[in-house]
């Protein structure tokens, strides 16, 4: 019964489960022993502030789950007695519902991060392809979640969104009938919106991070140069020059950003749970009721610039798929981010001109786009979409001419890092 | 020092991120409607609450439920005993783990005034406490109306005037009228925009506060967990805050040797 010992001679118990699951190993690869460059800035919290609310939302949801009932007639009230009879069930729901907008923010600016600094080039367009995969699914389960108290504005919300696929050709009508379960949304809706919600999607969300991370940890993080430190190693051990262990000095560091976050995320927690109706709306505070349609039927924020999109595309030949292929393709355009930039360099520190105004434009559309797709349609929001709509659309779309031509400046050998 | 400016950044972007929330809502929930009188709720006032809470049981429950609230709950969170709780603010039941539901019939109801009265637990959250403060205090005699008045903020409101023995009886004159509709047209609150016809028992700041107190109770009510959280919240922040200034000090003392 003999046994090939570990090559990290562990003994003891930890010796015993080395020489049967990688456990060292493991530990090493993902965190004592993966070098990370040694200048992240301000930007590189966000990716560890994204696992931290995705576990937020999975330990809070959980326990939603025990209280909820996914029944078109109890869901409401289920809501209520969570936040009424359940103890501390208040703090839990609000947790889980703030947490879906932190995820969104936190997820954008991790995104953006990448853009800043080219994080999506090669090597790392899987780690990117995987990223907006998690974030198309985070739409998905964020749209689902926020079906499942069965307010007014969740019924109206999943009939709008639901409704988009009545824009197919041809199969629309039976398309959306076969989503819903029923001739409108109903029992049958809100039981597979839950299933998918707390079963189908986490399950892949998980799965999208931790391929997220091995393919990360496989080639490689980059920093706000965007140089490769790989490229300088010492001889002798074959570490990065520029490279520290991820464990302990990026676990100490976003202990810290971790501490500055909780503080603005409870504090929304604890003191407006609401967010002045944009995380809780009003019309949701009364239960959901087909025969009543809210004033201003909005998307939950984290939507806005898509559905300003949606509604910014006129009709044309009689049908409305235009605004539903735009807004689709709005989201399936930052797949192909890796293929579209054509600069040289990575971060937008070496880049030129044309790229800095570029991301500015596209980012004021962005922000412009959310703002209007929450406000109730007026003349001066369609055309600020519209035009908000091109922005953006032009920004992905001429990318590979104006990376070329533009000018950039000379990037550093190794990254420019100040001690202190 | 960078951490502290980024911490610092971070705190800011999320501070302005916040404001400009807050702002967008309020600008959002004053939009289009302004309400006659603005009202911030006090829900920490406890001896209020309490008032409120025995005008609600004693000019609402006859109609309106609150379902989702048990007099259990309300006599822990207001601090009531169990027999003064049962002696005073329970008319339809002596279980005090029931919820507060209204004796009136469903279908009676219906055929009385159209509609079944609304259950009230979440009236507060769901059309805004400015909208039932400005609501109690804007019934005027209408003699349009099956049942004599109507309502400035819900027009054509199903519910009768239930409170005009205390607040007397109003007609919505011209000329207040007319003042108020140019204030609210600057988007301001308007103030009175109707004349007193009728005494009533109570005098106009009296039954100002008798709407304000059972308001809120009506705020308490669609969250009575609202006092604890926020309270928890303090120290849950105070914790934070003395637990990222150590987590920043144990970082720059790590990174000491990063060169």
């Amino acid at each position: 019964m003999a046994i090939t010992p570990n090559p990290y001679k562990t003994t003891g118990l930890l010796g015993w489960i080395d020489d049967r699951f990688p456990l060292t190993k493991l530990w090493k690869d993902h965190l004592s022993e993966y070098y990370a460059p040694k200048n992240f800035n301000f930007w590189y919290f966000f990716g560890s502030l994204a696992l931290l609310v995705l576990v937020n939302q999975l330990l809070t949801g959980i326990w939603l789950a025990m209280h909820y009932k996914p029944d078109a007639a109890q869901a409401w009230d289920s809501v209520e007695y969570i936040m009424r009879d359940v103890p501390w069930g208040n703090v839990l729901r609000y947790l889980h519902s703030t947490g879906a907008s932190a995820f969104f923010i936190v997820v954008y600016l991790h995104m953006y991060r990448g853009i800043l600094y080219g994080s999506h080039r090669k090597p790392r367009e899987l780690i990117w392809i995987f990223g907006s995969l998690i974030f198309l699914v985070l739409m998905a389960e964020a749209f689902c979640g926020y079906v499942l108290p069965w307010g007014n504005m969740s019924y109206w919300g999943a009939q709008v969104i639901i409704n988009l696929f009545g824009t197919v050709p041809f199969v629309g009508p039976d398309l959306v009938i076969w989503i819903q379960g029923d001739y409108i949304p109903s029992d049958a809706t809100l039981n597979r919106l839950f299933s998918l919600h707390v079963v189908a999607l986490p399950f892949v969300l998980v799965g999208l991070v931790v391929a997220h991370l091995i393919a990360l940890h496989e080639v490689g993080s980059n920093n706000p140069d965007g140089v490769e430190i790989k490229k300088h190693k010492d001889p002798n051990t074959g570490i990065p020059l520029d490279g520290i262990p991820f464990h302990p000095y990026y676990t100490v560091k976003d202990i810290a950003g971790v501490g500055v976050f909780l503080i603005i995320f409870l504090g929304v927690v604890f003191f407006a749970p609401d967010g002045g109706g944009y995380l809780l709306e009003k019309p949701n505070f009364t239960p959901a009721n087909p025969m009543s349609t809210p004033e201003h039927i909005t998307p939950a924020w984290y939507f806005g610039a898509f559905y300003a999109m949606l509604r910014a595309t006129p009709s044309f030949a009689g049908t409305q798929i235009w605004g539903v292929l735009v807004m689709f393709g709005a989201v399936a355009l930052i797949f192909f981010l890796p293929w579209l930039d054509r600069s040289p360099v990575k971060s937008i520190r070496y880049k030129g001109p044309i790229f800095k105004i570029a991301l500015a434009l596209f980012t004021v559309s962005f922000v412009l786009l959310n703002y209007f797709g929450m406000q109730p349609p007026s003349a001066l929001g369609t055309t600020i979409s519209q035009i908000g709509t091109v922005v953006y659309f032009l920004f992905f779309l001429l990318m590979p001419f104006y990376t070329k031509i533009d000018k950039t400046k000379p990037v550093p050998e190794r990254v420019t890092y100040e001690a202190h | 020092m960078k951490l502290t400016k980024a911490m610092l950044k971070i705190s800011l972007h999320s501070l302005l991120a916040a404001a400009t929330l807050a702002v967008a809502g309020q600008a959002f929930a004053a939009g289009g409607h302004a309400l006659p009188y603005a009202f911030e709720p006090d829900t920490g006032n406890t001896a209020s609450v309490r008032r409120g809470a025995a005008n609600f049981m004693n000019y609402c429950s006859g109609c309106h439920s609150m379902r989702h609230l048990r007099y259990s709950r309300l006599g822990q969170d207001l601090g009531i005993p169990e027999n003064l709780l049962k002696a005073n603010l329970m008319f339809t039941s002596d279980k005090v783990g029931d919820h507060i539901l209204s004796a009136m019939p469903a279908e009676a109801a219906k055929t009385w005034f159209g509609q079944q009265p609304p259950d009230l637990t979440l009236e507060s959250r769901y059309r805004g406490p400015d909208w039932v403060y400005s609501y109690l205090m804007t019934f005027y005699v209408d003699p349009t109306r099956p049942l004599g008045t109507n309502n400035l903020v819900l027009p054509g409101a199903s519910m009768p005037h239930v409170l005009w023995e205390l607040q007397g009886l109003q007609v919505k004159s011209e000329a207040h009228a007319a003042e108020g509709e140019a204030a609210a047209a600057h988007g301001e609150a308007h103030g009175p925009q109707f004349e007193l016809v009728a005494k009533g028992k109570l005098a106009p700041k009296e039954y100002e506060k008798f709407v304000a107190d059972t308001v809120n109770f009506m705020t308490y009510a669609a969250e009575p967990g609202r006092e604890h959280r926020i309270s928890v919240g303090i120290k849950v922040v105070l914790f934070l805050i003395l637990f990222s200034v150590l987590a920043y000090f144990m970082k720059r003392e790590w990174w000491k040797d990063v060169h």
